[in-house]
Protein backbone atom coordinates (compact mmCIF):
# COMPACT_ATOMS: atom_id res chain seq x y z
CA UNK A 1 0.00 0.00 0.00
CA UNK A 2 2.68 2.45 0.37
CA UNK A 3 5.70 2.27 -1.77
CA UNK A 4 9.26 3.24 -1.76
CA UNK A 5 8.88 6.59 -2.94
CA UNK A 6 5.62 7.12 -0.61
CA UNK A 7 7.77 6.07 2.19
CA UNK A 8 10.71 8.60 1.68
CA UNK A 9 8.54 11.55 1.34
CA UNK A 10 6.86 10.83 4.10
CA UNK A 11 9.77 10.20 6.44
CA UNK A 12 11.21 13.29 4.94
CA UNK A 13 8.11 14.81 6.03
CA UNK A 14 8.94 13.68 9.84
CA UNK A 15 12.55 14.37 9.58
CA UNK A 16 12.98 10.95 9.65
CA UNK A 17 16.60 9.46 8.11
CA UNK A 18 15.24 5.77 6.73
CA UNK A 19 18.09 4.05 5.69
CA UNK A 20 18.34 2.02 2.50
CA UNK A 21 18.46 -1.60 4.51
CA UNK A 22 15.49 -0.13 5.98
CA UNK A 23 13.39 0.29 3.36
CA UNK A 24 11.49 -2.66 2.63
CA UNK A 25 10.93 -3.71 6.17
CA UNK A 26 9.39 -0.59 6.91
CA UNK A 27 7.18 -0.28 3.95
CA UNK A 28 5.48 -3.38 4.66
CA UNK A 29 4.88 -2.78 7.89
CA UNK A 30 3.28 0.41 7.74
CA UNK A 31 1.29 -0.86 4.93
CA UNK A 32 0.10 -3.85 6.91
CA UNK A 33 -0.80 -1.33 9.79
CA UNK A 34 -2.81 0.81 7.44
CA UNK A 35 -4.45 -1.81 5.95
CA UNK A 36 -5.90 -2.89 9.72
CA UNK A 37 -6.51 0.92 10.18
CA UNK A 38 -8.34 0.91 7.16
CA UNK A 39 -11.80 -0.92 9.13
CA UNK A 40 -12.73 2.25 10.13
CA UNK A 41 -13.74 2.92 6.43
CA UNK A 42 -16.75 0.65 7.03
CA UNK A 43 -18.49 2.35 9.37
CA UNK A 44 -21.23 4.84 8.36
CA UNK A 45 -19.99 8.35 9.62
CA UNK A 46 -22.38 10.56 7.64
CA UNK A 47 -23.45 13.29 9.95
CA UNK A 48 -20.96 12.85 12.86
CA UNK A 49 -18.80 15.11 14.15
CA UNK A 50 -15.24 14.85 14.47
CA UNK A 51 -13.64 14.83 17.98
CA UNK A 52 -10.57 16.70 18.90
CA UNK A 53 -10.59 16.61 22.29
CA UNK A 54 -12.95 15.43 24.75
CA UNK A 55 -13.89 17.52 28.00
CA UNK A 56 -14.87 21.58 27.69
CA UNK A 57 -11.52 23.49 27.85
CA UNK A 58 -13.26 26.81 26.39
CA UNK A 59 -12.41 28.86 29.09
CA UNK A 60 -8.68 28.05 29.85
CA UNK A 61 -6.95 31.09 28.71
CA UNK A 62 -5.21 32.78 31.81
CA UNK A 63 -4.72 36.03 31.75
CA UNK A 64 -1.49 37.48 29.26
CA UNK A 65 0.81 38.67 32.04
CA UNK A 66 4.44 37.95 32.46
CA UNK A 67 5.14 35.50 35.15
CA UNK A 68 8.63 33.94 36.08
CA UNK A 69 10.15 31.25 33.93
CA UNK A 70 13.23 28.89 33.86
CA UNK A 71 16.25 31.14 34.15
CA UNK A 72 18.13 31.33 30.55
CA UNK A 73 21.21 29.08 31.93
CA UNK A 74 19.12 26.72 33.48
CA UNK A 75 16.81 25.87 30.36
CA UNK A 76 20.30 26.03 28.09
CA UNK A 77 21.84 23.29 30.55
CA UNK A 78 20.74 20.13 28.64
CA UNK A 79 21.50 21.23 25.52
CA UNK A 80 24.15 19.37 23.77
CA UNK A 81 25.72 22.91 22.27
CA UNK A 82 25.49 25.98 23.64
CA UNK A 83 27.19 29.20 22.26
CA UNK A 84 26.61 32.75 23.96
CA UNK A 85 23.35 33.05 25.31
CA UNK A 86 21.76 30.40 22.70
CA UNK A 87 21.34 26.68 21.43
CA UNK A 88 24.55 26.13 18.97
CA UNK A 89 23.10 24.36 15.56
CA UNK A 90 24.80 23.33 12.62
CA UNK A 91 24.44 25.38 9.68
CA UNK A 92 21.49 24.82 7.33
CA UNK A 93 23.46 25.21 4.59
CA UNK A 94 26.28 23.03 5.59
CA UNK A 95 30.26 23.92 6.06
CA UNK B 1 8.68 -5.45 62.02
CA UNK B 2 10.80 -5.35 59.29
CA UNK B 3 10.19 -9.15 58.28
CA UNK B 4 6.13 -7.70 58.04
CA UNK B 5 6.74 -4.19 56.20
CA UNK B 6 6.51 -6.02 52.65
CA UNK B 7 3.31 -7.53 53.86
CA UNK B 8 1.82 -3.50 54.24
CA UNK B 9 -0.66 -1.98 51.84
CA UNK B 10 0.68 1.72 51.45
CA UNK B 11 -2.50 2.54 53.58
CA UNK B 12 -1.12 0.10 56.07
CA UNK B 13 1.93 1.51 56.06
CA UNK B 14 0.96 4.80 56.06
CA UNK B 15 -1.12 4.02 59.04
CA UNK B 16 1.80 1.99 61.05
CA UNK B 17 3.64 5.02 60.57
CA UNK B 18 0.82 7.70 62.08
CA UNK B 19 -0.05 5.60 65.34
CA UNK B 20 4.26 4.93 65.54
CA UNK B 21 4.41 0.95 65.06
CA UNK B 22 6.75 1.84 61.99
CA UNK B 23 9.77 4.13 61.49
CA UNK B 24 9.57 5.86 58.18
CA UNK B 25 13.26 5.45 57.28
CA UNK B 26 13.07 2.00 57.94
CA UNK B 27 10.32 1.68 55.65
CA UNK B 28 11.75 4.02 52.64
CA UNK B 29 14.93 1.43 53.68
CA UNK B 30 13.20 -1.63 53.32
CA UNK B 31 12.17 -0.72 49.38
CA UNK B 32 15.01 1.09 48.81
CA UNK B 33 17.11 -1.61 49.67
CA UNK B 34 14.73 -4.06 47.35
CA UNK B 35 14.15 -1.62 44.38
CA UNK B 36 18.25 -1.61 44.79
CA UNK B 37 18.62 -5.54 44.04
CA UNK B 38 15.67 -5.32 41.16
CA UNK B 39 15.88 -8.66 39.36
CA UNK B 40 12.76 -7.42 37.20
CA UNK B 41 14.63 -4.57 35.55
CA UNK B 42 11.69 -2.59 36.91
CA UNK B 43 13.62 0.22 37.94
CA UNK B 44 15.76 2.30 35.77
CA UNK B 45 16.79 4.98 38.31
CA UNK B 46 16.59 4.26 42.43
CA UNK B 47 16.64 6.85 45.28
CA UNK B 48 19.97 6.66 47.55
CA UNK B 49 18.68 7.99 50.52
CA UNK B 50 14.90 9.74 51.74
CA UNK B 51 14.50 12.43 49.83
CA UNK B 52 13.79 15.74 53.00
CA UNK B 53 10.83 14.54 55.08
CA UNK B 54 7.97 15.88 53.79
CA UNK B 55 4.58 15.14 56.45
CA UNK B 56 1.33 14.33 54.81
CA UNK B 57 -1.87 12.47 55.12
CA UNK B 58 0.44 9.79 52.84
CA UNK B 59 2.90 8.82 55.28
CA UNK B 60 5.88 8.67 54.24
CA UNK B 61 5.15 5.93 51.84
CA UNK B 62 7.30 5.63 48.90
CA UNK B 63 6.69 6.05 45.53
CA UNK B 64 7.95 4.32 41.96
CA UNK B 65 7.36 7.11 39.15
CA UNK B 66 7.01 6.36 35.32
CA UNK B 67 10.25 7.51 33.45
CA UNK B 68 7.91 9.87 31.21
CA UNK B 69 7.19 11.87 34.40
CA UNK B 70 9.75 14.99 35.18
CA UNK B 71 11.38 14.98 38.27
CA UNK B 72 14.17 17.89 38.72
CA UNK B 73 17.35 16.92 38.68
CA UNK B 74 16.83 13.25 38.41
CA UNK B 75 17.13 10.90 34.81
CA UNK B 76 13.58 11.02 32.77
CA UNK B 77 14.05 9.50 29.88
CA UNK B 78 10.55 8.13 28.88
CA UNK B 79 12.45 4.64 28.01
CA UNK B 80 14.30 6.62 24.89
CA UNK B 81 17.82 6.73 24.32
CA UNK B 82 17.31 9.72 22.73
CA UNK B 83 16.64 11.69 26.37
CA UNK B 84 20.06 9.06 27.51
CA UNK B 85 20.65 11.24 30.84
CA UNK B 86 18.21 13.87 30.30
CA UNK B 87 17.86 14.99 34.27
CA UNK B 88 14.78 18.04 33.32
CA UNK B 89 14.62 21.39 35.41
CA UNK B 90 11.44 20.89 36.65
CA UNK B 91 8.76 17.77 38.66
CA UNK B 92 5.48 16.84 36.78
CA UNK B 93 2.34 18.20 38.54
CA UNK B 94 1.32 14.73 39.51
CA UNK B 95 5.08 13.89 40.97
CA UNK B 96 4.75 17.20 42.98
CA UNK B 97 1.19 16.67 44.14
CA UNK B 98 2.10 12.72 45.29
CA UNK B 99 5.19 14.24 47.09
CA UNK B 100 3.58 17.26 48.82
CA UNK B 101 1.18 14.88 50.38
CA UNK B 102 4.27 12.70 51.87
CA UNK B 103 4.98 10.12 49.61
CA UNK B 104 8.98 10.04 48.71
CA UNK B 105 10.25 9.44 45.22
CA UNK B 106 11.57 6.41 45.48
CA UNK B 107 13.13 5.43 42.00
CA UNK B 108 11.81 5.64 38.40
CA UNK B 109 10.44 2.73 36.36
CA UNK B 110 11.28 1.26 33.16
CA UNK B 111 8.30 1.66 30.48
CA UNK B 112 8.14 1.24 26.60
CA UNK B 113 9.52 4.33 24.65
CA UNK B 114 7.08 7.06 24.92
CA UNK B 115 4.62 4.72 26.69
CA UNK B 116 4.16 3.13 23.01
CA UNK B 117 3.56 -0.74 23.43
CA UNK B 118 1.69 -3.16 25.69
CA UNK B 119 4.71 -5.37 26.52
CA UNK B 120 7.38 -3.25 27.88
CA UNK B 121 9.97 -4.92 24.98
CA UNK B 122 10.01 -1.46 23.67
CA UNK B 123 12.12 0.20 25.96
CA UNK B 124 15.72 1.15 25.23
CA UNK B 125 16.84 -0.22 28.74
CA UNK B 126 15.54 -3.74 28.12
CA UNK B 127 12.67 -5.54 28.92
CA UNK B 128 11.12 -5.23 32.40
CA UNK B 129 10.14 -9.26 34.01
CA UNK B 130 6.74 -10.45 35.18
CA UNK B 131 7.35 -11.29 38.45
CA UNK B 132 4.60 -13.81 37.92
CA UNK B 133 7.01 -15.72 35.35
CA UNK B 134 10.05 -14.21 34.71
CA UNK B 135 9.59 -15.86 31.08
CA UNK B 136 6.93 -13.14 30.42
CA UNK B 137 6.20 -9.70 29.77
CA UNK B 138 4.28 -7.66 32.59
CA UNK B 139 2.41 -5.11 30.06
CA UNK B 140 3.48 -2.38 28.81
CA UNK B 141 3.72 0.74 29.08
CA UNK B 142 3.40 0.97 32.50
CA UNK B 143 5.51 -2.13 32.59
CA UNK B 144 7.92 -0.94 35.42
CA UNK B 145 5.86 0.43 37.61
CA UNK B 146 3.14 -2.34 37.63
CA UNK B 147 6.24 -5.17 37.87
CA UNK B 148 8.15 -3.21 40.67
CA UNK B 149 4.51 -3.15 43.02
CA UNK B 150 3.92 -6.50 42.10
CA UNK B 151 7.47 -7.93 42.49
CA UNK B 152 7.43 -5.95 45.97
CA UNK B 153 10.06 -3.54 45.34
CA UNK B 154 7.37 -0.51 45.80
CA UNK B 155 4.06 -0.03 47.76
CA UNK B 156 2.58 1.77 44.72
CA UNK B 157 3.58 3.18 41.78
CA UNK B 158 2.41 5.77 38.96
CA UNK B 159 2.05 4.95 35.49
CA UNK B 160 0.15 6.57 32.47
CA UNK B 161 -2.53 5.41 30.47
CA UNK B 162 -2.91 6.67 26.66
CA UNK B 163 -4.67 2.94 25.21
CA UNK B 164 -4.61 0.45 27.98
CA UNK B 165 -0.80 1.77 29.19
CA UNK B 166 -1.68 1.43 33.09
CA UNK B 167 -4.60 -1.18 32.91
CA UNK B 168 -3.19 -4.00 30.78
CA UNK B 169 0.21 -4.11 32.65
CA UNK B 170 -1.69 -3.63 36.44
CA UNK B 171 -4.29 -6.75 34.78
CA UNK B 172 -1.04 -8.81 33.58
CA UNK B 173 0.71 -8.53 37.01
CA UNK B 174 -2.04 -9.12 39.42
CA UNK B 175 -2.39 -5.67 40.41
CA UNK B 176 -4.98 -3.08 40.81
CA UNK B 177 -4.91 0.21 38.01
CA UNK B 178 -6.83 2.96 37.76
CA UNK B 179 -7.07 5.08 34.84
CA UNK B 180 -8.53 8.25 35.66
CA UNK B 181 -11.12 10.41 33.74
CA UNK B 182 -9.35 12.70 31.18
CA UNK B 183 -8.01 15.79 32.53
CA UNK B 184 -8.72 14.48 36.19
CA UNK B 185 -5.10 14.71 36.79
CA UNK B 186 -2.71 17.35 35.26
CA UNK B 187 -0.25 16.50 32.30
CA UNK B 188 1.97 19.19 33.39
CA UNK B 189 5.77 17.60 33.39
CA UNK B 190 4.34 14.15 31.81
CA UNK B 191 6.56 13.80 28.52
CA UNK B 192 3.62 13.56 25.79
CA UNK B 193 2.83 10.65 24.00
CA UNK B 194 -0.82 11.46 22.41
CA UNK B 195 -2.46 14.69 24.86
CA UNK B 196 -5.90 13.69 23.98
CA UNK B 197 -5.51 10.81 25.89
CA UNK B 198 -3.06 10.67 28.17
CA UNK B 199 -3.88 10.03 31.54
CA UNK B 200 -1.69 9.66 34.75
CA UNK B 201 -3.02 7.13 37.30
CA UNK B 202 -1.98 4.87 40.11
CA UNK B 203 -0.74 1.16 40.03
CA UNK B 204 -1.23 -0.34 43.77
CA UNK B 205 -1.79 -4.17 45.43
CA UNK B 206 -5.63 -3.39 46.02
CA UNK B 207 -8.29 -0.62 45.52
CA UNK B 208 -7.90 1.07 48.99
CA UNK B 209 -4.03 2.15 48.14
CA UNK B 210 -5.66 3.02 44.37
CA UNK B 211 -8.56 5.56 46.08
CA UNK B 212 -5.76 6.90 49.12
CA UNK B 213 -3.32 7.58 45.63
CA UNK B 214 -5.63 9.11 43.49
CA UNK B 215 -7.34 11.39 45.84
CA UNK B 216 -4.20 13.02 46.07
CA UNK B 217 -3.55 13.22 42.03
CA UNK B 218 -7.06 14.58 41.09
CA UNK B 219 -7.12 18.78 40.92
CA UNK B 220 -6.88 21.53 38.62
CA UNK B 221 -3.50 22.76 37.35
CA UNK B 222 -3.14 26.40 36.11
CA UNK B 223 0.11 24.54 34.61
CA UNK B 224 -2.23 22.60 31.98
CA UNK B 225 -5.05 23.81 30.43
CA UNK B 226 -7.24 21.05 29.86
CA UNK B 227 -6.82 19.80 33.65
CA UNK B 228 -9.96 20.10 35.45
CA UNK B 229 -11.74 20.28 38.74
CA UNK B 230 -13.05 16.75 40.15
CA UNK B 231 -16.48 17.70 41.06
CA UNK B 232 -16.44 15.82 44.87
CA UNK B 233 -13.26 14.37 46.63
CA UNK B 234 -12.42 10.80 45.85
CA UNK B 235 -13.70 8.86 49.01
CA UNK B 236 -11.68 5.67 50.29
CA UNK B 237 -14.11 2.96 49.74
CA UNK B 238 -15.76 0.33 51.82
CA UNK B 239 -18.62 -1.21 50.04
CA UNK B 240 -18.78 -4.97 50.20
CA UNK B 241 -22.22 -5.18 48.46
CA UNK B 242 -23.11 -4.25 44.86
CA UNK B 243 -27.29 -4.19 46.05
CA UNK B 244 -28.97 -2.12 42.88
CA UNK B 245 -25.78 -1.86 40.90
CA UNK B 246 -26.57 -2.59 37.30
CA UNK B 247 -23.24 -3.85 35.28
CA UNK B 248 -23.30 -4.19 31.58
CA UNK B 249 -20.96 -6.80 29.28
CA UNK B 250 -20.69 -5.68 26.01
CA UNK B 251 -21.50 -9.48 24.79
CA UNK B 252 -20.44 -9.25 21.30
CA UNK B 253 -16.97 -7.75 22.33
CA UNK B 254 -16.35 -10.43 25.10
CA UNK B 255 -17.27 -13.17 23.11
CA UNK B 256 -15.52 -12.37 20.04
CA UNK B 257 -12.03 -14.33 18.88
CA UNK B 258 -8.89 -13.88 20.40
CA UNK B 259 -9.64 -14.13 24.34
CA UNK B 260 -8.25 -16.96 25.96
CA UNK B 261 -10.36 -19.76 27.48
CA UNK B 262 -8.98 -18.80 30.89
CA UNK B 263 -9.77 -15.19 30.91
CA UNK B 264 -13.48 -15.86 29.79
CA UNK B 265 -14.16 -18.35 32.60
CA UNK B 266 -11.96 -16.14 34.91
CA UNK B 267 -14.37 -12.88 33.91
CA UNK B 268 -17.99 -15.04 33.74
CA UNK B 269 -16.52 -16.28 37.79
CA UNK B 270 -16.78 -13.17 38.14
CA UNK B 271 -19.86 -11.37 36.80
CA UNK B 272 -21.37 -14.88 39.04
CA UNK B 273 -19.31 -13.22 42.42
CA UNK B 274 -20.97 -10.05 41.61
CA UNK B 275 -24.40 -11.40 41.08
CA UNK B 276 -23.98 -13.08 44.77
CA UNK B 277 -22.93 -8.93 45.92
CA UNK B 278 -26.52 -7.83 44.85
CA UNK B 279 -25.59 -6.40 41.24
CA UNK B 280 -27.92 -7.14 38.30
CA UNK B 281 -26.35 -8.01 35.26
CA UNK B 282 -27.56 -6.54 31.62
CA UNK B 283 -26.22 -7.05 28.44
CA UNK B 284 -25.13 -4.45 26.15
CA UNK B 285 -23.48 -3.71 22.98
CA UNK B 286 -20.47 -1.37 21.99
CA UNK B 287 -21.21 -1.24 17.97
CA UNK B 288 -18.00 0.52 17.45
CA UNK B 289 -15.86 -1.42 19.26
CA UNK B 290 -13.62 -3.25 16.36
CA UNK B 291 -13.61 0.20 14.63
CA UNK B 292 -11.75 1.68 18.27
CA UNK B 293 -9.02 0.00 18.13
CA UNK B 294 -8.07 1.05 14.52
CA UNK B 295 -9.25 4.64 15.19
CA UNK B 296 -7.23 4.87 18.00
CA UNK B 297 -3.84 3.57 15.89
CA UNK B 298 -4.56 6.84 13.61
CA UNK B 299 -5.02 9.46 16.41
CA UNK B 300 -2.74 8.38 18.63
CA UNK B 301 0.15 8.39 16.04
CA UNK B 302 -0.98 11.56 14.58
CA UNK B 303 -0.43 13.29 17.56
CA UNK B 304 2.27 11.35 18.31
CA UNK B 305 4.41 12.40 15.63
CA UNK B 306 3.31 16.34 16.61
CA UNK B 307 4.65 15.85 20.30
CA UNK B 308 7.58 13.93 19.35
CA UNK B 309 8.89 16.59 16.65
CA UNK B 310 10.57 18.53 19.82
CA UNK B 311 13.65 15.71 19.76
CA UNK B 312 15.67 17.36 17.15
CA UNK B 313 18.90 17.41 19.01
CA UNK B 314 18.90 20.71 19.85
CA UNK B 315 17.46 21.39 23.49
CA UNK B 316 18.15 18.25 25.10
CA UNK B 317 18.70 14.79 25.00
CA UNK B 318 20.44 12.95 22.11
CA UNK B 319 22.52 14.67 18.80
CA UNK B 320 23.86 12.96 15.92
CA UNK B 321 26.70 15.34 14.46
CA UNK B 322 26.10 16.60 11.05
CA UNK B 323 27.41 19.13 9.26
CA UNK B 324 24.47 20.13 8.21
CA UNK B 325 21.37 21.05 10.13
CA UNK B 326 18.29 18.97 8.28
CA UNK B 327 21.18 15.82 8.40
CA UNK B 328 21.67 16.68 12.11
CA UNK B 329 17.79 16.41 12.97
CA UNK B 330 17.26 13.13 10.74
CA UNK B 331 20.18 11.58 11.82
CA UNK B 332 19.53 12.61 15.45
CA UNK B 333 16.09 11.28 14.81
CA UNK B 334 17.25 7.87 13.61
CA UNK B 335 19.57 6.97 15.91
CA UNK B 336 17.39 8.15 18.77
CA UNK B 337 14.39 6.08 18.69
CA UNK B 338 13.69 2.59 18.46
CA UNK B 339 11.61 0.55 15.54
CA UNK B 340 8.17 1.13 17.26
CA UNK B 341 8.50 4.60 17.73
CA UNK B 342 9.59 5.39 14.38
CA UNK B 343 6.46 3.24 12.95
CA UNK B 344 4.07 5.33 14.65
CA UNK B 345 5.94 8.45 13.93
CA UNK B 346 5.62 7.44 10.23
CA UNK B 347 1.98 6.21 10.30
CA UNK B 348 0.64 9.86 12.15
CA UNK B 349 2.92 11.62 9.92
CA UNK B 350 1.19 9.57 6.86
CA UNK B 351 -1.97 10.16 8.60
CA UNK B 352 -2.02 13.88 9.00
CA UNK B 353 -0.25 14.29 5.40
CA UNK B 354 -1.79 16.39 2.13
CA UNK B 355 -4.51 14.29 0.60
CA UNK B 356 -4.21 11.42 3.45
CA UNK B 357 -6.28 13.57 6.09
CA UNK B 358 -9.49 13.50 5.93
CA UNK B 359 -9.49 9.79 5.24
CA UNK B 360 -7.62 9.11 8.03
CA UNK B 361 -7.32 11.36 11.19
CA UNK B 362 -10.48 12.77 10.03
CA UNK B 363 -12.20 9.80 9.74
CA UNK B 364 -10.63 8.78 13.13
CA UNK B 365 -11.92 11.57 15.10
CA UNK B 366 -15.80 10.99 14.32
CA UNK B 367 -14.98 7.31 15.19
CA UNK B 368 -14.19 8.92 18.08
CA UNK B 369 -17.69 10.35 18.56
CA UNK B 370 -19.28 7.18 17.73
CA UNK B 371 -17.41 5.60 20.64
CA UNK B 372 -18.17 8.55 23.18
CA UNK B 373 -21.82 8.14 22.40
CA UNK B 374 -21.65 4.31 22.35
CA UNK B 375 -20.86 4.26 25.53
CA UNK B 376 -22.49 7.17 26.66
CA UNK B 377 -26.13 4.84 25.61
CA UNK B 378 -24.80 2.38 27.92
CA UNK B 379 -24.30 4.28 30.69
CA UNK B 380 -27.93 5.60 30.01
CA UNK B 381 -28.85 1.83 30.90
CA UNK B 382 -26.59 0.89 33.72
CA UNK B 383 -24.21 1.92 35.84
CA UNK B 384 -21.00 0.53 34.99
CA UNK B 385 -19.37 -1.79 32.38
CA UNK B 386 -17.84 -4.70 32.65
CA UNK B 387 -15.44 -6.64 30.87
CA UNK B 388 -11.99 -8.51 30.93
CA UNK B 389 -8.88 -6.17 31.08
CA UNK B 390 -7.08 -8.04 28.62
CA UNK B 391 -7.77 -10.92 26.05
CA UNK B 392 -5.02 -12.97 27.36
CA UNK B 393 -2.85 -13.63 30.51
CA UNK B 394 0.53 -12.27 30.24
CA UNK B 395 2.69 -13.32 26.71
CA UNK B 396 6.37 -14.95 26.38
CA UNK B 397 9.00 -12.46 26.13
CA UNK B 398 9.70 -11.89 22.12
CA UNK B 399 6.06 -14.00 21.18
CA UNK B 400 4.36 -11.07 19.98
CA UNK B 401 7.47 -8.33 18.77
CA UNK B 402 7.49 -9.92 15.27
CA UNK B 403 4.39 -8.39 14.30
CA UNK B 404 3.46 -5.04 15.43
CA UNK B 405 -0.45 -5.62 15.04
CA UNK B 406 -1.06 -8.78 17.19
CA UNK B 407 0.13 -6.60 20.14
CA UNK B 408 -2.06 -3.65 19.02
CA UNK B 409 -4.39 -6.20 19.79
CA UNK B 410 -3.50 -6.40 23.62
CA UNK B 411 -5.58 -3.20 23.99
CA UNK B 412 -8.97 -4.43 22.47
CA UNK B 413 -10.52 -3.87 25.70
CA UNK B 414 -9.10 -0.76 26.83
CA UNK B 415 -9.07 1.54 23.81
CA UNK B 416 -13.37 2.62 23.68
CA UNK B 417 -12.80 4.16 27.18
CA UNK B 418 -9.67 5.90 26.41
CA UNK B 419 -11.10 7.39 23.03
CA UNK B 420 -14.05 8.28 25.36
CA UNK B 421 -12.21 10.07 27.70
CA UNK B 422 -13.87 7.77 30.43
CA UNK B 423 -12.43 6.10 33.33
CA UNK B 424 -11.91 2.42 34.20
CA UNK B 425 -10.19 0.12 37.11
CA UNK B 426 -8.11 -3.07 36.69
CA UNK B 427 -8.67 -5.35 39.63
CA UNK B 428 -7.14 -9.20 39.69
CA UNK B 429 -10.48 -11.45 38.72
CA UNK B 430 -8.07 -14.56 39.49
CA UNK B 431 -5.62 -16.87 37.93
CA UNK B 432 -5.57 -18.84 34.50
CA UNK B 433 -2.86 -21.04 34.41
CA UNK B 434 -1.01 -19.74 37.10
CA UNK B 435 -1.06 -16.40 35.42
CA UNK B 436 -3.41 -13.36 36.99
CA UNK B 437 -6.47 -12.51 34.89
CA UNK B 438 -7.79 -8.79 34.97
CA UNK B 439 -11.58 -7.58 35.42
CA UNK B 440 -11.96 -4.13 33.56
CA UNK B 441 -14.90 -1.64 34.97
CA UNK B 442 -15.74 1.37 33.73
CA UNK B 443 -17.63 3.86 34.44
CA UNK B 444 -19.01 7.47 32.92
CA UNK B 445 -16.70 10.77 33.02
CA UNK B 446 -15.90 11.36 36.87
CA UNK B 447 -17.39 8.46 38.19
CA UNK B 448 -14.40 6.97 39.86
CA UNK B 449 -15.83 6.74 43.39
CA UNK B 450 -18.52 4.70 41.97
CA UNK B 451 -16.29 2.74 40.43
CA UNK B 452 -13.63 2.39 43.24
CA UNK B 453 -16.74 1.18 45.64
CA UNK B 454 -17.75 -1.30 43.01
CA UNK B 455 -14.09 -2.42 42.88
CA UNK B 456 -13.40 -2.58 46.55
CA UNK B 457 -16.80 -5.24 46.80
CA UNK B 458 -15.68 -7.61 44.09
CA UNK B 459 -11.82 -6.92 45.47
CA UNK B 460 -13.30 -8.27 48.74
CA UNK B 461 -15.53 -10.99 47.32
CA UNK B 462 -12.89 -12.19 45.14
CA UNK B 463 -9.63 -12.74 47.28
CA UNK B 464 -7.26 -12.61 45.29
CA UNK B 465 -3.55 -13.10 47.29
CA UNK B 466 -1.16 -11.26 45.23
CA UNK B 467 1.08 -11.81 47.38
CA UNK B 468 2.48 -14.49 46.35
CA UNK B 469 4.95 -11.84 44.27
CA UNK B 470 5.23 -8.99 46.50
CA UNK B 471 6.22 -11.59 49.50
CA UNK B 472 8.90 -13.46 47.58
CA UNK B 473 12.43 -12.48 46.46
Amino acid sequence: MIDRDELLHVARLARLALHEDELETTAAELSSILGHVAAIDQLDLDGVEPTAHIGDVSDSLRADQPRPSLAREVALAPAPAVRDDGFLVPSPQGE
Amino acid sequence: MASDIGALSAAAAAAAIADGGLARDELFEHYRARAAADQLNAFTWVAEAEPGAVDGPLGGVPLAVKDLFCTEGIPSQAGSKILAGYCPPYTATAVANLEAAGAPLLGKTNQDEFAMGSSNENSAYGPVLNPWDHGRVPGGSSGGSAAAVAGGLAPWALGTDTGGSIRQPAALCGIVGLKPTYGAVSRYGMIAFASSLDSAGPLTRDVTDAALCYRHLVGRDSADATSVAFPEPIEIPSSERLDGVKLAVPTALVEGEGIEPGVRASFEAALETARGLGATIISCEIPSAPYALSAYYVIAPAEASSNLSRFDGVRYGLRVEQAHLDEMYTETRHDGFGAEVKRRILIGTYALSSGYYDAYYGRAQRVRTVVAQDLASIFEQADLIVTPTSPTVAFGLGERTADPLSMYLSDLFTIPMSLAGTPAISIPSGLSEGLPVGLQICGPAFSENRILSAAHALEQAIGFDGSVTWGSD
